[in-house]
């Protein structure tokens, strides 16, 4: 396996973080995305300006750059057909009444060039056009085939400074890749950029799997494989490309997430017909029992200060929502509305629990506080299933199978992106079906 | 054993009976019969073909449940059965479910479902290690569609040969 996250390592990726300007004010340009609905804010992004080998670079950038503000449903970006002013160099103030008149509120200007040593350097300013103020500036430098990262680095940077929150664009998605015939699917681990670009698979096929979890640095992933003839629990490292086991448990071994300090891995083992959560300290490889009962515990997903573990049981006679302490011991139920529950995922900020819920047939995706209050479902569908929360805790990512003829014996399986306030749901293009998302914490 | 789990399944008819929709046992597509299958000259005994179309090789379950019914619990006998009149057949038995219910909830009943079908067996004087379990929740469906009888006929307990 090539390794890939070698080219993408931070020390490789050297953010030279040159703050041109430091606003000294709290920018008056702002979008307040705590409400549900809210008006995309217009934004113009001309081409990044390059010398005559770097022009189709410069309005790449400008276009990915673009796109990933689009695609968060908070900004809108203006057709540059529309634009009165010619950009000709990247470090001057623009005309902003040209810019005033077209309506643009942002104006992100940039240029990208080559370093002596080969690197592609590209730099930024985010302009306040009402205010006339420069409110961001940065740049950036790394290996050319690493342009989508630097354009989703610009575009995080312009997102955290108009929405006060932290972007989600430099990010990475993995999931089952699904084809074959539909009784005997081939699966398939995949990975590719949140946007859909660089698509990889990770795995060949021959063995099933499922339900992927990125370790909190992005650099591993946990999930199921029948490649022994059982289902059970491997780690993938992604520099590497090596697989290895977390150990022989006796019975089956599934779920798995990672810990916040991403030294134990929690999940689910399956013998004698009970099901319980174990965690596994991924140093030493013991493994501890955190539940204890005759009833199916699994989906566990840690609090992010690692203090509680959200949980899936049947403990009470149906699938519900149960909060324990990470050391194990008693459990609290925080699910109560009708139907069942499954695959609880802590928010990145602690504030959310996400699930999938099936009631009278339909299958939806919803959040709710931690103490079970609150819940809201965000999508319903023939099957949504198995939530992942982008890490600014903003977006999740979800699967959706369509039928395909009226019987259901046929269908398609693809992933979508929403905001948690139910709001901008969009597909996550994928080249072929697709299940169980999980979405990589940052990578810078 | 045989009496309790035979006690167990009765009630749990009643129960079904009581409470309006038809009981577990009436839910599912019932036994798959034994035969006709292939022609009686092309079943090697002790083969997986034999165990599937002379003795019945999969029990059916209600819905998120993984007890053994009336119906199934026959089958298991004739399983057993078989299983001591080829003592070197070594078997495994798969769980299965039907789409409603998430992935991982799913491996765990399928887990649970071969656990109870292999139960049986074993109470009935096989070797547990004849007897191999897997599960595969609800990815390796033995149907597709969405009528009450493809649900039922995933969910399952399917016992091959190794």
């Amino acid at each position: 396996m090539k390794p890939w996250r070698s080219k993408l390592s931070r020390a490789f990726l050297a953010l030279l973080a040159s703050l041109f300007w430091v606003a000294t004010a709290r920018a008056a340009l702002h979008i307040n995305i705590t409400s549900g609905v809210v008006t995309p804010m217009p934004i113009a992004i001309p081409a990044f300006l390059g010398g005559p080998n770097a022009a189709a670079m410069g309005a790449n950038i400008a276009r990915v750059v673009a796109d990933d503000l689009e695609s968060s449903g908070f900004f809108r970006p203006l057709d540059p057909r529309s634009f009165i002013q010619t950009i000709t160099s990247p470090n001057t103030p623009p005309n902003f009444p040209d810019w005033r008149q077209i309506n643009a509120q942002a104006l992100v200007i940039g240029g990208v060039g080559t370093t002596p040593d080969g690197k592609l350097d590209a730099q930024f300013r985010l302009w306040d056009v009402f205010a006339q103020q420069q409110l961001a500036g940065f740049s950036y430098a790394s290996a050319p085939q690493n342009w989508r990262r630097i354009a989703h680095m610009i575009a995080d940077a312009v997102y955290k400074q108009l929405t006060g929150e932290e972007g989600y664009f430099d990010t990475r998605i993995a999931y089952v890749s699904e084809s074959g015939p539909l009784r005997r699917q081939i699966k398939r681990l995949a990975i590719m950029d949140y946007d859909g670009a660089n698509n990889r698979f990770l795995t060949n096929g021959r063995s099933l799997v499922m339900t992927p979890a990125f370790s909190p640095s992005g650099q591993d992933l946990a999930y199921v494989s029948y490649r022994s003839g059982q289902p059970q629990v491997y780690l993938l490292n992604l520099n590497s490309g090596q697989v290895r086991s977390i150990g022989r448990m006796p019975g089956i071994t599934f779920a798995p997430r990672f810990s916040p300090d991403g030294g134990r891995l929690v999940f689910s083992v399956a013998a004698h017909g009970v099901t319980n959560i174990f965690t596994a300290d991924l140093r030493t490889g013991n493994t501890t029992r955190l539940t204890e009962d005759d009833a199916i515990d699994t989906s566990p997903s840690f609090s992010p200060d690692g203090s509680q573990i959200v949980f899936n049981s049947d403990r009470g006679g149906v699938p519900e929502l149960y909060v324990m302490s990470a050391s194990g011991g008693a459990a609290t139920r925080i699910s109560f509305g009708s139907g069942k529950y499954g695959d609880p995922v802590w928010s990145p900020h602690g504030n959310l629990i996400a699930f999938t819920k099936i009631d009278h047939g339909s299958f939806y995706v919803g959040v709710m506080n931690p103490d079970g209050s609150g819940e809201r479902l965000l999508t319903e569908g023939y099957q949504v299933e198995g939530p992942s929360w982008a890490p600014n805790g903003r977006v999740l990512v979800y699967f959706s199978q369509t039928p395909s003829d009226p019987q259901g014996r046929g269908f398609s399986s693809r992933l979508y992106s929403v905001d948690l306030t139910g709001y901008n749901k969009r597909e996550v293009l994928t080249p072929g079906n697709a299940t169980d998302p999980a979405w990589s914490p940052l990578l810078h | 054993m045989k009496m309790k789990m035979m006690g167990l399944a009765a009630s749990l008819l009643l129960l079904g009976a009581c409470a309006g929709p038809p009981p577990p046992s009436a839910a599912v597509p019932g036994a798959p019969p034994p035969g006709p299958g292939p022609s009686a000259r092309a079943i090697t005994p002790g083969s997986e073909a034999q165990l599937k179309y002379r003795v019945g090789d999969r029990v059916y379950f209600a819905f998120d449940r993984s007890d053994i019914s009336p119906e199934a619990q026959q089958i298991l006998e004739r399983q057993a059965a078989w299983l001591k009149r080829y003592p070197n057949v070594v078997v495994r038995v798969e769980g299965h479910c039907d789409k409603r219910g998430t992935r991982a909830y799913n491996l765990a009943l399928g887990e649970r479902r071969a656990h109870a079908a292999k139960s049986v067996l074993v109470a009935l004087g096989i070797a547990p290690s004849r007897i191999g379990l897997i599960s595969y929740g609800k990815d390796r469906p033995i149907v597709l569609g969405d009528t009450e009888r493809d649900y039922a006929l995933n969910r399952v307990a399917i016992t091959r040969v190794r």
